[in-house]
């Protein structure tokens, strides 16, 4: 099976802090790690592999120090990577970002399975994995929970809702956004870091996609316009209570079944 | 000895004058917890619980207790592993966890005041979101700081930064007439008379009674990274650690593990550990300002760890990366207790070349007696945690089979030139174990300053060195 597990360099906090002036994400390239939910993808990824065979791939985009991460995917197992990077791919929203991927997943190679993570951590958005699918024109099935088996042309999914977990048949090639937790992510063999430290990576920029066209890359091809980031408010807002332990549980229990904690 | 006064009536009414009536417990109102402390099987009601809320309180309580010759048995959290907060003569138990607050954070003099009943984790996050650390790093953190003083804490990190002895200026205490007093000063050194601060630390509530600590800070290290070193065997894995120590790359902890308690730590957390490779384990950390200046330190230590018969060095260089391996490593001792149905512990503490040979002796004792023993430890400092685990066996033949491996592991630490607690303290279970490793002068010492401090004996009466 050839996977591609799609991976995205984020800030290395996860506390993001915005700008109060110019109201833009500080970015810190010292300070940039792998998006944390793509571990788990790339982890989903070198599972299949051991089990049924074939490679893992890596492919993110980003300015050339997001290499860092992928020689960080060679020291978990991943076999080859690839970067996308171009000044004309910045500024990119969720569409241009996807349709830029999949240009580059295109002269990457073909690929059976294509892993991502649920979301990031800066862009939270979760809409980059599917819009990748999209213009890929292959199904994707998000929230992936569980692998429950492959077959030589298609993989047995579970499906987080809401509310209930559907289990789905799907054809190969296809893409999967997993949930966190879905398998706890190895950590970084020093030996095998030691080993890739020199492994070349492919890089591709605008003259090598198929599509060449500026307008539909970057700050040209997204039509989302930013208006104002800034942080979520926090609230810490604390209460004490006192009675007896019944009447504690009682109240405790109608909070959490109010907030709906519980069902 | 003169018989202790019970608690009446009447001496609630009296206390109920100098502090509120809906803090004192008494007689029904008294929760089953106040009874004993984590482990210990000792348990022992107190007649009154004081749920104190200022040092005044406290002095009021112990002139009362003092003058009508009334035990008076300190308690923080209750996370204790040695009976030291059992209240052996009933008596008067004096609640610390209402006074949890944070009185001053001097960034000049890098000191936290605090009093006793703050909790260890409130007290790392408070430091830690200003920019400042607490080094000492016992793995319950939810222990009151007045109890890690109590007990001179230890921890993770004691490899590098040392134990909370190291990181108390001062104490405010009250002693056993009521008599309100301050120990050391915001002051780095100290040459002025015997250090009586440093001797109720580690006293464990016997010598006075801690009412407010100021500790040191240091400035928080920006990063740290931790390695997860797998290898074959225990004994490889121990071996390793005296010549990380030579290396003098100081990682702050060295922590030993094995696999089955792993195993428990999954299933009690029901979360995977991030490897499955190897039966032995350490768990190193580096911390430093730089990811660069940090990789320069473990670059040379993961090089002697291969050259040792390490599989592989993990890396774990990224919160979400480190939280499930520490919080795995956090969860050993409640995972290990979850997995059987009493258990009882061993906390000796050996000089660090010492480790494998006591590991080693506790493996082939599990084998020799037939009773199930898990261990982990700080392979860094010596101080190992050993638990002796029940399961099924009858009373009489759990109380049989603990007693001899208690007193073969005793005798095999002495044997090492170590010592009874690396952390946990003497309470009241390790006192035989005490009073068999010390000699006997260094015994007549400590209950000659116990009579000092405490005339009457009416502090944490029966515990570390009294008869």
């Amino acid at each position: 099976m050839n996977i591609l597990v799609c991976i995205k360099q984020v800030p290395g906090s996860n506390k993001v802090e915005v700008d109060p002036v110019t109201g833009v994400l500080k970015r810190n390239g010292a300070d940039a790690k792998m998006n944390p939910y793509d571990l788990f993808a790339l982890e989903t990824g070198l599972r299949l592999k051991e089990q049924y065979g074939g490679t893992v791939n890596v492919l993110t985009m980003g300015p050339p120090p997001a290499k860092k991460i992928l020689y960080e995917a060679f020291a978990m197992g991943a076999d080859k990577g690839a970067l996308i990077t171009d000044r004309k791919f910045g500024g990119a929203d969720v569409l241009a970002t996807s349709y830029t991927l999949s240009q580059g997943i295109k002269r990457f190679g073909n690929f059976d399975l294509i892993l991502c993570g649920l979301q990031t951590t800066d862009g939270d958005t979760a809409q980059v994995g599917p819009e990748v699918s999209e213009q890929l024109g292959i199904p994707c099935v998000c929230n992936v929970k569980q692998v429950e088996g492959v077959e030589d042309d298609s993989i047995l999914v579970d499906m987080e809702m809401s509310e209930d977990v559907e289990r789905l048949k799907v054809s190969f090639p296809c893409l999967l956004t997993v949930q966190k937790d879905i398998y706890e992510p190895r950590l970084p063999s020093y030996k095998k870091s030691k080993e890739t430290a020199s492994r070349d990576i492919e890089t591709y920029t605008l003259s090598d996609m198929s599509d060449t066209d500026e307008h539909h890359y970057g700050l040209n091809g997204s039509p989302t316009q930013v208006q104002r980031i800034f942080p979520p408010e926090s609230h810490k807002a604390r209460e004490t209570w006192q009675g007896s332990g019944e009447e504690l549980a009682d109240r405790m229990y109608s909070l959490l079944k109010s907030q709906k904690f519980i069902a | 000895m003169m018989e202790y006064k019970q608690i009446t009536k009447e001496d609630l009414d009296i206390i109920a004058g100098f502090m509120d009536r809906e803090r004192l417990l008494f007689g029904e109102e008294i929760n089953e917890e106040y009874s004993h402390d984590e482990l210990a099987s000792e348990k022992s009601y107190p007649s009154l619980v004081a749920r104190v809320t200022s040092t005044e309180e406290v002095s009021k309580l112990m002139a009362y207790a003092n003058e009508h010759h009334i035990a008076v048995t300190p308690r923080g959290a209750g996370t204790g592993l040695v009976g030291a907060s059992v209240a052996v003569e009933h008596g008067i138990m004096i609640d610390t966890t209402l006074m949890n607050h944070v009185l001053e954070l001097d960034e000049e003099n890098l000191t936290l005041t605090v009093e006793p009943g703050v909790l260890l984790m409130e007290l790392r996050n408070y430091v830690e979101e200003r920019g400042f650390y607490y080094p000492p790093d016992p793995g319950e953190k939810s222990a009151t700081i007045g109890g890690n003083i109590s007990t001179n804490a230890g921890g993770m990190t004691a490899v590098k930064y040392g134990v909370t002895r190291d990181y108390v200026r001062s104490l405010e205490v009250v002693l056993a007439d009521g008599t309100i007093m301050q120990l050391g000063g915001k002051v780095v050194k100290n040459s002025s008379g015997y250090d009586l601060k440093d001797m109720v630390i580690g006293s464990e509530g016997t010598l006075a009674f801690v009412t407010k600590a100021i500790l040191k800070l240091l400035p928080l290290p920006k990063k740290s990274v931790s390695l997860l070193v797998p290898f074959p065997t225990l004994e490889q894995a121990i071996g390793t650690v005296p010549l990380i120590i030579q290396a003098k790359s100081v990682p702050t902890a060295i922590e030993f593990m094995e696999r089955e308690v792993i195993l428990d730590a999954e299933e009690y957390l029901g979360r995977k550990f991030p490897d499955n490779q190897a039966d032995a384990y350490l768990l190193l950390k580096f911390d430093g300002n730089t990811m660069e200046e940090i990789a320069s330190y473990y670059d040379e230590t993961a090089q002697i760890c291969l050259d040792q018969g390490a599989i592989d060095i993990l890396i774990a260089d990224t919160e979400e990366r480190s939280l499930p391996v520490w919080k795995t490593r956090g969860a050993f001792l409640e995972a290990i207790k979850a997995s059987t149905s009493m258990m009882d512990e061993v906390d000796v503490v050996v000089p660090r070349n010492k480790v494998n040979a006591f590991v080693e002796f506790v493996h082939q004792l599990r084998q020799e007696i037939g009773i199930r023993i898990k261990s982990f430890g700080h392979a860094g400092d010596g101080n190992l945690h050993v638990y002796i685990l029940r399961d099924d066996l009858p009373e009489d033949k759990w109380q049989d089979l603990l007693g001899i491996a208690m007193n073969r592991m005793y005798a095999k630490a002495h044997d090492l030139r170590g010592q009874v607690s690396g952390e946990h303290g003497i309470g009241l279970v390790k006192k035989p174990y005490l009073n068999e490793s010390l000699p006997e002068a260094s015994l007549v010492l400590m209950r000659g300053i116990k009579k000092v401090f405490d005339p009457n004996n009416i502090l944490n009466p029966h515990k570390v060195c009294q008869a």
